[in-house]
């Protein structure tokens, strides 16, 4: 469903901070997909995410989702049908308004009305209060707090709940449990799993946990210097232990892992 | 005493539509919009000017429709050709001083003699004199606060506040920044001059330096009242601190007017004072909290 042709992108082009992120990339995603992706810092896994989700225009190649060419639209024109979540747990909500007003923010932007005036009505109203419910975390009973006081894994599950509130085409996950503490990392992924599974979303993640890099999802793939180095199936992925992969890392870059945090994680 | 009242009550009501725009602009899109002091002339001379033709209440609508083009010139300005928000209200400020003069026919001031405004047709409905005036003032502000309340709800409205809330969050929630920044700008340019023109109807004048220093007063109507009324915490809240904060700054004016504790001539410099203490109100506040414990607590 999301092709991705001869995509490149450089950054600071002819300085002496050129940095090719993106080098003649190729990936096809299929429908329902849930791939992970790992990869040491710099290897261009958030660019990759950016020129999907069209934060960026990239210097040549295209991106092609269900058959159409969107390398030319905007972002804001994208995320109606592509959910996207980032590691700062503070990027994602709008600290004064209140936890009713961003779902409704977006529900209202994706769902069927497109009437500038609409307005959230009663019945949506208990919708969300369900939906807030799944999260366990009594955030229905303060649909009239503003997001701004609530905990970074609380803004984080919101967000969660926001990007998929209509289900989107296309799930960008960037690292999005990665600045949360242990519990509420475990709750977040539990969920997201949850709710793909559920609406059978194609989904991306960028994790640098290896351990969850091969257990979620049905794919991984692995990115040194701009390009894909390894694209594991779901049967490859089971016969590989974590040292296993860090050896085809090896062979595919051609040095080291050379990332603390991707080895330190458990 | 009854008089001071009644034109406090009336000047705050009229005056807390730039308040109320200043919010819109300040509070919700986080932008200081400086077109706010040429548009309110506009509205003026463009409502008096058509008063002065025999049409004061077609010269609302077209104060309005003329607040609403600077609104856009200036959001036009920051959103499609990259000129900094704060440049781009002083740019357009700038030609609406030619602007202004234009609609005065090159003049700088214009006045109404014996010609109708909607002050002097109000009271031939509601023969109540003066007081005719404040209810005429009243019911404006009111709707139009009503009017910002319900429209803040609406998913537009709802996208503008999100706008100024959390820009990262806004091109991933499919909303077109460009899109509410130049809605909010245009709305809240209205309401200026929508302010410009009833003041302007009401003193039956238009003057081309009448708009100097309309944001200052208009920031510092918005802060006492956020002060006062705690406005902040919510939406309805802080619409009604537009309000309340002018009413509050018209009182203290008018005092001064009456009672000549101060001379006229040091006006500005109050409003001044007034200003710089009320957005410091909070941090001397806490200020003093702290050094409070600290001398009890290091005796």
């Amino acid at each position: 469903m999301l092709q991705i042709e001869h995509l490149s992108k450089t950054f600071n082009p002819g300085t002496i901070n050129e940095k090719k992120a993106l080098d003649d990339m190729n990936l096809l995603v299929n429908d329902g997909d849930f791939i992970t992706i790992l990869g040491s810092n710099g290897a261009g896994k958030s660019t990759l995410f950016n020129a999907v989700a069209g934060v960026f225009l990239a210097d040549s190649g295209k991106i092609m989702l269900d058959g159409k060419n969107i390398t030319f639209e905007p972002d804001y024109k994208r995320s109606k049908y592509m959910g996207r979540l980032f590691q700062d747990p503070l990027k994602g909500t709008a600290p004064h308004m209140t936890i009713e007003e961003n779902l409704a923010l977006a529900y209202l932007r994706a769902g069927h009305s497109t009437d500038s005036f609409s307005r959230i009505s009663r019945k949506d109203r208990e919708m969300f209060r369900d939906y807030l419910k799944r999260l366990d975390m009594g955030l229905e009973d303060r649909m009239q707090t503003q997001v701004g006081t609530l905990s970074g894994g609380q803004r984080q599950a919101l967000t969660l709940l926001m990007a998929t509130i209509v289900p989107p085409r296309l799930l960008l996950l960037d690292e999005h449990t990665a600045a949360l503490d242990p519990g509420a990392a475990e709750k977040i992924m539990a969920l997201t799993n949850e709710i793909v599974a559920e609406n059978h979303t194609t989904c991306l993640m960028i994790t640098h946990n290896m351990h969850q890099g091969l257990k979620t999802g049905n794919r991984t793939l692995m990115m040194a210097d701009g390009r894909i180095i390894l694209d594991l199936d779901e049967e490859e992925r089971k016969q590989l232990s974590i040292s296993d992969l860090m050896q085809k890392f090896r062979e595919g870059a051609g040095t080291d892992l050379d990332d603390d945090r991707m080895l330190l994680s458990d | 005493m009854a008089f001071i009242i009644q034109t406090a009550l009336t000047l705050g009501c009229i005056y807390s539509l730039v308040a109320l725009a200043l919010f819109l602009s300040y509070r919700v899109l986080d932008i200081a919009d400086l077109t706010t002091d040429g548009c309110f002339v506009l509205g003026m001379a463009v409502a008096v000017t058509a008063a002065i033709g025999g049409h004061p209440v077609l010269g609302l609508l077209l104060a309005v429709i003329a607040g609403g083009a600077a609104g856009f010139v200036t959001a036009f300005l920051q959103t499609r050709m990259g000129v900094p928000s704060i440049l781009a209200g002083i740019v357009t400020n700038t030609g609406l001083y030619t602007i202004n003069l234009m609609v005065m026919g090159f003049s700088s001031n214009a006045s109404l003699l014996k010609q109708a405004t909607v002050f002097t047709m109000f009271r031939e409905i509601v023969p109540l004199g003066t007081w005719s005036q404040l209810i005429l003032a009243a019911v404006t502000a009111l709707a139009a606060m009503a009017a910002v309340r319900w429209f803040l709800s609406t998913r537009l409205g709802l996208s503008i506040r999100a706008t100024g809330d959390n820009r990262e969050m806004v091109a991933a929630s499919s909303i077109n920044p460009r899109f509410t920044i130049t809605v909010g700008l245009v709305v809240a340019n209205c309401f200026t001059a929508l302010s410009g023109a009833l003041a302007g109807q009401l003193q039956k004048s238009a003057d081309i330096n009448s708009g100097t220093g309309i944001v200052v007063i208009g920031l510092a109507c918005l802060i006492i009242g956020e002060t006062v009324i705690g406005g902040r915490k919510s939406i309805t809240r802080n619409i009604a601190a537009c309000l309340a904060g002018n009413i509050i700054y018209r009182f203290i004016y008018a005092l001064i007017l009456q009672t000549r504790i101060l001379p006229i001539e040091c006006l500005k410099l109050m409003t001044a004072v007034i200003v710089a203490l009320a957005i410091a109100a909070p941090t001397l506040r806490d200020n003093a909290a702290v050094m409070n414990r600290a001398r009890r607590e290091l005796k």
